[in-house]
């Protein structure tokens, strides 16, 4: 008998039987450069009607704290950081610091998630998470409501192919453009679905 | 739970009843209006837009020319990475595997990411026959689920209920099957979409198993991708510990730097962004981070048939924009449910054919659900000549009729005017007739065309009928070219 697997490529083989399988070659434009990368991202983040600002490296612990501040009811709220963030967030559970991390239940009770990233898209405004040091898991940028995001200046990148370029994908990516939306009832957009509501983006200039 | 295309009439007959429904014409109208205008801004801003269409169909086109060295590829580079690979000839196997993946996990409910592929097998039905629940989590499959109702877009397959509707639905039918919607829900989108995320989070929360498609397979890595907008599916692809992605056969993409022009073409053609809000990729199973057993089911059923087709072939790019449904002016006119398939519109229109074969009489009439304008073509972010392929099959349809011992109205006529057309002294017979027939037709006929030429309107007889029913049929002259000329030397006397 023959297996799924044997009959499908047998398929394909007759199917193709006498085609040239020479790719065609038409490569992929490059935009024009623009003059200033990182100006040009934080434009772009905020058209999704994400929370964008820029602040100085050595403001950043204080700049992220007023993020959650404006963004969590006062005084209360939980936070939750990734095992190996490069800064400190006072209060935050560090979650896979001991153990497997929190279920997605508990994630669940989460407020916020302050996280870094791996790399910024210009001309998208799209920030992607590998899910490396400072990033966590993908449950825990999920589950919360509120996502505060840290870039920095020189993870941006101007168009999608420099971001492929600069990623492994052998690990998992999380490509954010904007808080979760969706335009399912008559096309219109509408922000806030399933994914965090609020998205907090913090660029971070050198020096 | 959903319904079901099996046994829907043909185009013309199911289009009719469309185009009595102001209400659908309406919601059609106001929804393919928005996205088109959408699509054309954030189209236009990309200076190069059109060598990008090249490249995105170069990368469709290399993958498919050499089609089964990358998915033995693919094989390989998932199984590397701890995935399980399946091949599926039919959706009938496609089913069976997604059952007993879910069987051997002792589950009797299953969280879905929105997948064409899925619902061209019917997964939800077939899972719903072995006691197995599966609920849709994307909005709009959502609307579509509870409303008992069938999808009629590719990427908004509500786009047929506008807001009132939804409401409605929502109140009636999310109790019966989980967190019922608030009583004081309004109709503001807002407000609809905040009430789905309720529904569906304690869904998300307890899932073990969770089923996909992919938008694309990188072959050299083995990395799936899902580009989605609410979230459902990071929830899907992220929470429960098992995860089976049924993809079709032409999904797969040689390398990961190939991902490039697609990643950029989808988003604009198909929600009218510059990106989505969120695209997911994994590969094969990441030990601490998501789903730790991971299922890639390879999907046939009708690929390899369209593959073989030369002209047809094309239609494998397709990357499901739905910019050619939006761009159509048939289907802004008669919605999705008229094509009687998951695939409606223009592609629908040709990969129905090209998948299934053509002979049935619902399947043939899809080729002619289109006036060959041409704006699917245009929009195509793979550049697909879906009227070159839609001529293309209806020729497979005339040809499949050679042999018929009845021959149909058309063909009676075609063959009628071959025999007048290939002899001068018959032509010429033919043209006193139809002159005859003008002088006749100038005197009686009731509508006057711009320009003042006389018409008939609807002529009576077989095949006649059907033509003149929508169409005015402009007088023949009373003398004929030839006549003319030999009577004038030429237009000399």
């Amino acid at each position: 008998m023959t297996t799924a697997r044997d009959e499908i490529l047998a398929r394909v083989r007759s199917a193709l039987s006498g085609v040239d399988r020479t790719p065609p070659l038409a490569p992929a434009p490059r935009i024009a450069a623009v003059p200033d990368l990182v100006g040009h991202f934080a434009d772009r983040v905020e058209h999704y009607r994400a929370v964008v600002e820029r602040c100085a490296a050595a403001d950043l612990e204080a700049t992220v704290a007023a993020a959650l501040a404006r963004h969590l009811p006062a005084g209360s709220g939980t936070v939750v950081v990734p095992d190996g963030l490069s800064f400190d967030v006072p209060g935050a559970v560090v979650d896979g610091a001991a153990g497997p991390g929190l279920t997605a239940l508990e994630l669940d009770r989460v407020d916020a998630v302050v996280t870094e990233a791996a790399v910024g898209v210009a001309e998208t405004g799209t920030i992607v998470l590998d899910h490396g040091a400072g990033q966590g898991r993908r449950a825990i940028t999920l589950v919360p409501d509120r996502h505060v995001c840290v870039v920095r200046a020189e993870q941006v990148v101007p168009d999608v192919p420099d971001a492929l370029a600069r990623l492994d994908p052998t690990r998992p990516m999380t490509w954010i453009s904007g808080p979760s939306a969706t335009s399912d009832i008559e096309l219109d957009r509408v922000e806030g679905v399933h994914g965090p509501r609020t998205l907090h983006v913090v660029v971070v200039d050198p020096g | 739970m959903s319904g079901t295309f099996v046994g829907m009439p043909a185009f013309p007959t199911a289009a009719r009843a469309a185009l009595a429904d102001t209400q659908l014409r309406h919601n059609l109208a106001h929804a393919t209006g928005t996205i088109r205008a959408k699509r054309a801004a954030v189209v236009g801003e990309v200076e190069e837009w059109e060598e990008l269409r090249l490249a995105g169909a170069a990368v469709k086109e290399a993958a498919l020319r050499d089609l089964e060295t990358h998915l033995v590829r693919l094989e390989e580079s998932l199984t590397a990475r701890g995935a399980t690979v399946h091949w599926a000839r039919d959706a009938a196997e496609a089913n069976e595997i997604v059952a007993r993946v879910a069987r051997d996990h002792g589950v009797d409910e299953v969280v879905k990411v929105k997948s064409m592929a899925t619902q061209e097998i019917g997964l939800n039905e077939a899972l719903a026959e072995h006691g197995i629940a599966a609920w849709e989590t994307d909005l709009a499959e959502l609307i579509v689920q509870l409303g008992d109702d069938l999808p009629s877009h590719i990427l908004v397959p509500a786009i047929h209920r506008n807001r009132a509707e939804v409401r409605e639905i929502f109140l009636r039918a999310m109790g019966s099957v989980g967190r019922p919607a608030p009583a004081d829900l309004t109709d503001e989108p807002a407000v609809l979409a905040a009430a789905a995320r309720e529904h569906l989070r304690e869904k998300f929360l307890r899932a073990k198993v969770a089923v996909s498609g992919a938008n694309f397979a990188v072959a050299e890595t083995g990395t799936l991708v899902v580009v989605e907008s609410e979230g459902n599916g990071r929830m899907c692809l992220t929470l429960p510990e098992v995860l089976v992605s049924v993809v079709g056969i032409e999904k797969v993409v040689p390398t990961f730097a190939d991902l490039d022009p697609l990643l950029r073409l989808l988003p604009r053609s198909s929600t009218g962004e510059r990106m989505n809000p969120y695209t997911s990729t994994w590969t094969g199973v990441t030990p601490g981070d998501g789903p730790q057993e991971v299922h890639v089911v390879l999907l046939d059923n009708g690929r390899t048939r369209a593959l073989a087709d030369d002209v047809g072939r094309q239609a494998l790019r397709c990357i499901r924009c739905s910019a050619c449904l939006n761009a159509c002016p048939v289907y802004e006119r008669t919605g999705g449910h008229a094509y009687g398939s998951v695939y409606p519109g223009p592609i629908g229109a040709i990969l129905n054919p090209l998948m299934k074969g053509t002979g049935d009489p619902q399947t043939d009439s899809l080729p002619y659900a289109s006036s060959l304008c041409g704006a699917c073509f245009e929009v195509c972010p793979v550049r697909i000549d879906i009227p070159e392929v839609l001529v293309h099959l209806r020729s497979k349809v005339v040809d499949g009729h050679r042999g018929d011992t009845v021959p149909k109205a058309e063909a009676v006529a075609m063959k009628a005017a071959a025999y007048a057309f290939s002899d001068s002294r018959r032509l010429g017979w033919v043209e006193k007739a139809s002159g005859l027939a003008g002088r006749a037709l100038t005197r009686l006929g009731r509508t006057t065309l711009p320009g003042g030429r006389s018409a008939a309107g609807r002529i009576p007889g077989p095949g006649a009928a059907a033509w003149t029913g929508a169409r005015d049929l402009p007088a023949p002259p009373r003398e004929s070219f030839r006549a003319w000329w030999r009577r004038t030397d030429g237009g000399r006397s």
